[in-house]
């Protein structure tokens, strides 16, 4: 309606405001700008055209041209298809893990009333502790034969399973690890979003009558479903991320069973030199991981179009 | 005009500090990355990866050398493997390189062949009296690559067997001078291996098999080279591996773990430790350089841990061989260095060399014959024990993918520790360990 009663002039004088604003916006975002462009994009680029080339990380310049030669290897490669399963793994194993036992462990702290703070401590405090030492602790704590869960095992007359040693133990340690050590995060979000709800939903629904296990499920949960699924969306990358905790724990083993993309593009690459092949494989890497995330945003607009 | 300085003034003071310092800060760290040049704080800029014990005696050696040769040197420290490699190379390839490195003589040949490396001979290194004929000859030999020397042998560090006095005298393992007794052969191995179990408790020897595929590759290389040659040649590009020798190291390899329970099927290098360093072990499979972290060691009744170190006796095959690899001085590439620089570079690493017996402190044996044949090494227990494992030596096979902390390591070791574990029949792990080979072999090599 208004828009008809607004002046040429009116609308001229809006335009300019709407682009000095604009202008405004760019030039704060400059900083950010230059650094994502110097620091992301730019070794993206160099990173493609690398992945061309027979570059060796230890050598002066690009090294031999060779074409889709790298792309053809990675793509053939044993070893490489084995890592990305890995990191896949790694994602399915923890994902479903580190979404669900944090929002109950939220639900739970926010129902305390008393030494809140406590909870909520105990539950982020394993988050700031880096990985390296995180998994210098837990290594001491599963070494085979002499290790403190190793011996505990001992102390109910059971054999403790190989921690390290086999393909099993080796993902069972890692993911608990894992989740142990990255629940304070996702606890932190749900958290915040609890407390966000406004308390007379909770009074208005405990006047008609509801459980507190009605409520967590009727309320509590609908409440923080945008919540939820941000948390799905950043473990999930998280989870493909994986690096460190595997190869300070394990060096990606045993016999490479655990070893992730991340790990294989940096052994081809730093360890073995071959930084025209590691560039490819993190091409191919990179191009999975875009992928995951439009499926996800395709997904997502598919459920709001039918809601 | 009034006493207080104007905004003027202020600005022409601080834009002439500003002046000031870039004309005077040419040696600045700052002022150098920006101009590309290494800054000039030391007659000799030296990198190295040792930290521990280790980075304590080279600490001193540096100190020695410095009053000694009346020249200033800048240590520095990287850390250990990989990245101080993937530096050391960057700053080579990039034109500013420190005058003086360390290497482990298995990483080698692709610095070399990348011609990040000055040979010994265009160093002045050999003018200098650093010749083929002043060290142990397999430590040389790994150091010329295409027949030309790129590095200066500083040691060899073999692997080795650590024995526990104590358990190894109620074993009967001792002979008339308190040693171990000179065991010749698979059974006689086995059998002291059992005797050390039957007095020790739950095992008879320890090794680190777990998550460290380093040390079991170190491990099967020490066992297999008794019965067969190398596994690679030509750079690396050709598969030699002898099926028969390798099904054999591995079945002896199992028969010790699962088979007959003589060592922990699954151990990684705090398991090793513990056993070992509580006395609960007889024997312990291991590289010299964990002698430090053995020496003075108290067990838990209170006594200190009395053990020894000696060679890998014959065990398969004839002669004994022992798996070795050795840290070594390298001069890399620069157009920056002056002539001066060459001459103090190679007064470092001659003053290293002749400060060697500092070095073998740490377990190692020294390279250079004159230290190595010196009062002040020959004197030095356990040390004196092994030196003919420095002669024995078996380096990695050569190749841009093999070396200390490598893939390739990786891989072969990843292949053991499953053998080790009880999770893989020989006969099929050798089937592995080629497919594994495969991929290196088959490779394109970054540089060459």
């Amino acid at each position: 309606m208004s828009s008809v009663t607004i002046t040429r002039a009116e609308h001229r004088r809006s335009e300019r405001r709407r682009s000095e604003h604009n202008r405004a916006g760019w030039l704060f975002s400059m900083p950010f700008l230059v650094i994502y462009a110097l620091f992301l994009v730019g070794p993206v680029l160099v990173g493609l055209v690398v992945s061309f080339f027979n570059t060796a990380t230890v050598a002066p310049g690009l090294g031999e041209w060779v074409g889709l030669d790298n792309y053809a290897e990675v793509l053939g490669s044993g070893e490489f298809w084995a890592s990305m399963w890995h990191s896949t793994l790694f994602t399915l194993l923890t994902t479903p893990l580190l979404v669900v036992l944090p929002l109950i462990a939220a639900m739970l702290a926010a129902r305390v009333t008393r030494n809140q703070w406590f909870f909520r401590l105990a539950f982020f405090a394993p988050y700031v502790v880096p990985s390296s030492i995180v998994c210098l602790i837990f290594a001491f704590m599963y070494t085979p034969e002499t290790g403190l869960i190793s011996h505990a095992f001992g102390w109910v007359g059971l054999t403790a399973p190989d921690f390290l040693g086999s393909v099993n133990g080796a993902w069972f340690s890692v993911v608990m690890l894992t989740v142990w050590w990255t629940f304070g995060f996702n606890f932190i979000l749900y958290l915040a979003a609890i407390m966000d709800i406004p308390e007379d939903v909770y009074e208005a629904a405990a006047l008609d009558g509801t459980s507190p296990l009605q409520q967590m499920r009727h309320l509590t949960i609908p409440m923080v479903r945008s919540t939820i699924s941000l948390v799905v969306l950043l473990q999930v990358l998280a989870s493909l991320k994986v690096f460190d905790q595997i190869y300070l724990l394990l060096q990606g083993g045993p016999d490479k069973a655990t070893r992730p993309a991340i790990e294989y593009i940096y052994d081809t690459g730093f360890t073995s030199y071959r930084g025209g092949y590691a560039a490819s494989a993190t091409m191919v890497y990179f191009l999975a991981l875009v992928l995951v995330a439009v499926i996800w945003a395709l997904l997502r607009r598919g459920r709001k179009v039918a809601e | 005009m009034t006493g207080s300085p104007t905004r003027r003034d202020f600005l022409r003071l601080s834009s002439g500090l500003v002046v000031a310092g870039l004309a005077s800060g040419c040696a600045s760290p700052v002022v150098s990355s920006l101009t590309g040049s290494q800054p000039a704080t030391a007659d000799v800029i030296f990198w190295h990866l040792f930290s521990g014990g280790d980075g304590a005696n080279m600490a001193t050696m540096v100190e020695d050398v410095q009053a000694s040769a009346g020249i200033s040197v800048e240590s520095t420290l990287l850390s250990w493997g990989n990245p101080y490699y993937t530096k050391l190379a960057l700053a080579a390839s990039s034109g500013r390189p420190p005058d003086v490195a360390v290497a482990h003589l298995s990483r080698l040949p692709l610095l070399a062949e990348a011609g990040l490396l000055e040979t010994v001979e265009e160093a002045g290194l050999t003018a200098a009296g650093v010749t083929r004929d002043r060290f142990t000859p397999a430590a040389w030999s790994k150091a010329t690559v295409g027949g030309a020397t790129y590095a200066v042998p500083l040691d060899t560090h073999p692997f080795v067997m650590f024995y526990n006095r104590t358990l190894a005298k109620r074993a009967g393992l001792l002979d008339g001078d308190g040693r171990l007794r000179q065991l010749a052969g698979r059974d006689e191995f086995v059998g002291a291996i059992s005797a050390m179990k039957e007095v020790g408790g739950d095992f008879g020897a320890v090794a680190s098999n777990t998550a460290d595929p380093s040390t079991t590759w170190r491990f099967f290389l020490t066992l297999y080279s008794g019965l067969a040659g190398s596994i690679l040649e030509d750079q690396g590009t050709r598969i030699t591996l002898d099926r028969d020798a390798a099904e054999e190291t591995f079945a002896l390899m199992r028969e010790l773990t699962v088979g007959k329970k003589l060592m922990p099927h699954s151990a990684t290098i705090t398991t090793a430790s513990t056993l070992f360093g509580q006395g609960r072990v007889g024997f312990l499979f291991d590289g010299v350089w964990q002698i430090p972290t053995y020496s003075g060691v108290t067990l838990p009744s209170g006594d200190p841990l009395a053990f020894d170190v000696v060679p890998f006796p014959a065990i398969l095959g004839e002669e004994p061989r022992s798996y070795a690899d050795s840290h070594a001085l390298v001069v890399p590439r620069s157009d920056g260095r002056s002539s001066e620089g060459s001459r103090q570079a190679v007064a470092f690493i001659k003053g290293l060399l002749e400060d060697s017996a500092t070095w073998a402190g740490g377990g190692h044996v020294p390279a250079w014959l004159p230290t190595q044949e010196s009062e002040e090494f020959t004197s030095k227990q356990p040390q004196s024990n092994y030196v003919r494992a420095a002669f024995e030596a078996v380096y990695d096979p050569p190749g841009w993918y093999t070396g200390a902390g490598s893939d390739f390591q990786n891989s072969m070791g990843g292949v053991i520790s499953r053998v080790l574990a009880g999770q893989v029949e020989p006969a099929a792990a050798v089937g592995d360990m080629i497919s594994a080979l495969k991929t290196y072999a088959t490779a394109k090599p970054p540089v060459g």
